[in-house]
């Protein structure tokens, strides 16, 4: 029996909130050091902070993955999975705790890390490959895999800054995705570039999981977990709260954390929230074929109940409810202003905005709900207020044409919608 | 299962496995040579970026590395010389044109002042390598001074000009340089890593970076003398600065040294490089969390 790749043991994170927005300023710390020297020098390069400005992103996680297995980490934003991804890139340190990796990590923590503007191509192969911890021998001996994985032979030689995006982020990810470490560490980068790339990518990483290399996968995209890894690791609130076989962490993930409980979503102190954002969205309930519930049937009723509160009046303002699938794609946007455009013409400051969409023509799958609120009229509508994903809901099978058939994501698209048929013989 | 093949493989394994362990680093921690020799590539390509870079955005590329000294050249001389009547008469370099003493001097001046300056913006200006991939920090400021290598390369070229010009032969004390070089670097990478740990650790402190480096040119000797002060001297010594400055100076001339001044400074360099160093590796486990 080997030793794990990796062993994380009680490891818990804290940061320091609210107070980091300052910052601590050089002056200040001059000041400090002048009045009080040795309290000062004690205390040197130690910041202070107070229990109540902390928050935990991951408390007492502790576990093991073998060699050659593939981990995928699962939760919802804000569960600790980048923060848990960032300590065993060793790029944070834990608070408390500790983790042995042993064999070669390398971290695909995001497309294009090293690039610059300036340089071309070929130079960025080199230096991102040396940044991500190739060896200068090991890109000359890949170099022309990546070439022709990323697909920009003819624009090697270019400064990069005139690559369009999506070349860009072919060309970070086949230099990435060239690594041969014993252990990776994938942070959502497979959610870049257009469909064909996205199989692309995947097909690599599969690769290189099959190949004996032991990944550790975060992401949203549940397809994707339960395609590459055999086991999850499922994360709330900075706790693991299961591991198991993919396939039974993800139902567990898609159901149960999304019970009547927490169909109704506060939005006071969201962490999605925009800076500089008023708080005007409250919160979030979100009833599912007519009961509070986050798991609405393909074709259901799905009500999506906004309360809003400003010490302004409300009027002229416009909801927007944007829906993203589970791969960050916006699908759908719902506001007022398409159906209902006088909506908030009064002069309250208050008040629950609710969307009834009667048949919802989803496919099955993972969605998240962004919400914003601008000011309706104006040409270059400014977001007052915006979350990001502030709360997500499932749509599940069923049999919406009452044929026992009916469209699924993986090859009917996003949306279903009935059509008539007619067959004249010749 | 076969016991004896199976345990041979369990303990070959072993022996090339690379095992890190990370856990909380409390105290002072040391700066460990040998992470930074292993990544000793890529402080060659992270240098070799700074440099391509800063030649393509500049306005006219590597010539700006000819034109910089050559223009401080000149106005310094017209200014100090010329109007303040700043001279060489009663010290040790008396009898030689000024010019040529001033860029003596100028030479390890321009390296530590553009060192110090973009390294201590270095680390601040690369939040995406700090939060996206695992290196030893310390590259990140030893890049942004080995960058400023090829402009004190550059710098010397033009000294070997204005030598031809002034028909002054080195002496043979010229092999001095390279020591003197050393502790230039070595400075620059002490005072260039204590200020970019400073900047991260304080945002206002980017601030208080040029004003420094301004008023540090007029309190080092560069376009003065210190032979002619009486009163004082000693403060113009704790300058780590004035030494190698000074050293710079009566090396190329061929002049007497002021031994004192120079050991101050290597004194004072070993010092700032490493608390420079330790403070860096101190502050470096919360870069990611405080950019």
């Amino acid at each position: 029996m080997s030793e794990p790749a990796i062993q994380v043991e009680g490891v818990s994170k804290r940061y320091r909130i609210g107070a980091r927005e300052e910052g601590k300023t050089f002056r200040e710390a001059l000041l400090d050091t002048l009045a009080t020297p040795f309290r000062r020098l004690k205390s040197f390069g130690r910041s202070s902070h107070r229990e109540e400005d902390s928050i935990w992103a991951l408390k007492d996680v502790s576990f093991e993955i073998q060699p050659g297995q593939a981990i995928g980490i699962i939760g919802r934003n804000g569960a600790g999975k980048s923060t848990l991804l960032k300590i065993l890139s060793h790029i944070t340190e834990p608070t408390e705790g500790r983790v042995v990796l042993r064999g070669r990590v390398a971290s695909m923590l995001e497309v294009g890390t090293g690039f610059h503007n300036e340089l071309t191509g070929r130079e960025n192969i080199y230096l991102s490959g040396t940044i991500l911890g190739m060896r200068k021998r090991e890109i000359d001996a890949r170099f022309d895999e990546i070439v022709a994985f990323s697909g920009i032979e003819k624009f090697l030689d270019t400064q990069v800054k005139r690559y369009s995006s999506g070349m860009w982020v072919r060309l970070g990810f086949a230099v990435a995705a060239h690594l041969q470490p014993e252990i990776l560490l994938i942070d959502e980068v497979l959610a870049v570039g257009d469909a064909e790339f996205r199989k692309k990518s995947l097909g690599k990483m599969g690769e290189v999981a099959r190949g004996g290399r032991t990944v550790v996968f975060v992401s949203h995209n549940m397809a994707a977990v339960e395609g590459l890894c055999q086991d999850a690791i499922l994360l709330s609130q900075g706790v693991m709260v299961e591991r198991g076989p993919a396939e039974q962490v993800i139902q567990h993930y898609l159901h149960d954390g999304l019970t009547s409980e927490n169909s109704t979503t506060s939005l006071v102190s969201h962490e999605g929230r925009q800076r500089g954002s008023e708080v005007i969205l409250q919160e979030v309930r979100i009833f599912a074929d007519g009961v509070p519930s986050t798991v609405v049937k393909m074709g259901g009723l799905l009500k999506i109940a906004t309360v809003l509160k400003r010490d302004r009046p409300l009027r002229d303002l416009c909801l927007v409810i944007a829906i993203e699938d589970h791969a960050g794609r916006r699908v759908a946007a719902f506001t007022p202003q398409f159906q209902a455009a006088e909506l908030l013409m009064d002069s309250v400051n208050g008040g629950t905005i609710t969307c009834e969409i009667p048949r919802l023509r989803l496919l099955p799958g993972l969605y998240y709900v962004t919400l914003l609120v601008k000011l309706g009229e104006y040409l270059m509508p400014k977001d007052l207020d915006r979350i990001e994903r502030a709360v997500q809901f499932t749509v599940e099978r069923a049999d919406v044409f009452g044929t026992g058939c009916a469209p699924h994501p993986s090859a009917h698209g996003v949306f279903f919608q009935e059509a008539s048929w007619k067959f004249d013989p010749e | 299962m076969r016991e004896g093949v199976a345990g041979n493989v369990g303990v070959q394994a072993d022996l090339n496995v690379v095992e890190t362990v990370i856990q909380p680093q409390r105290g002072w921690s040391a700066i460990d040579w040998r992470k930074l020799w292993e990544y000793r590539e890529l402080l060659y390509f992270l240098t070799w970026r700074d440099i391509k870079i800063r030649y393509k955005q500049t306005v006219l590329g590597v010539l700006w590395a000819f034109i910089q000294p050559f223009v401080r050249l000149v106005v310094y001389t017209i200014i100090f010389n010329r109007i303040a009547k700043v001279n060489t008469d009663g010290t040790r370099f008396e009898g030689i044109p000024y010019p040529l003493v001033l860029y003596a001097g100028l030479i390890p001046w321009l390296f530590f002042g553009e060192s110090l300056s973009r390294s201590s913006q270095s680390v601040v200006a690369s939040p995406d390598l700090i939060t996206k991939v695992f290196f030893p920090r310390l590259i990140i400021p030893l890049s942004s001074v080995g960058a400023c290598l090829v402009d004190f390369a550059i710098s010397f070229l033009i000294l070997i000009g204005l030598m031809v010009h002034y028909h002054y032969p080195p002496s043979l004390t010229i092999f001095l340089i390279l020591p003197l070089i050393i502790l230039t670097i070595l400075a620059s990478v002490g005072v260039g890593s204590f200020f970019s740990a400073l900047n991260v650790a304080y945002r206002d402190f980017r601030y208080v970076i040029p004003f420094m480096v301004d008023i540090w040119f007029f309190v080092t000797p560069v376009a003065w003398l210190p032979d002619k002060i009486e009163k004082g001297r000693w403060l113009i010594g704790l300058n780590p600065v004035a030494g190698i400055v000074d050293g710079f100076r009566s090396t190329i001339l061929g002049r007497p040294f002021a031994w004192g001044a120079l050991g101050i400074s290597i004194a004072l360099t070993a010092i700032a490089f490493y608390a420079g160093g330790m403070y860096f590796r101190r502050i470096e486990r919360q870069f990611a969390d405080m950019i």
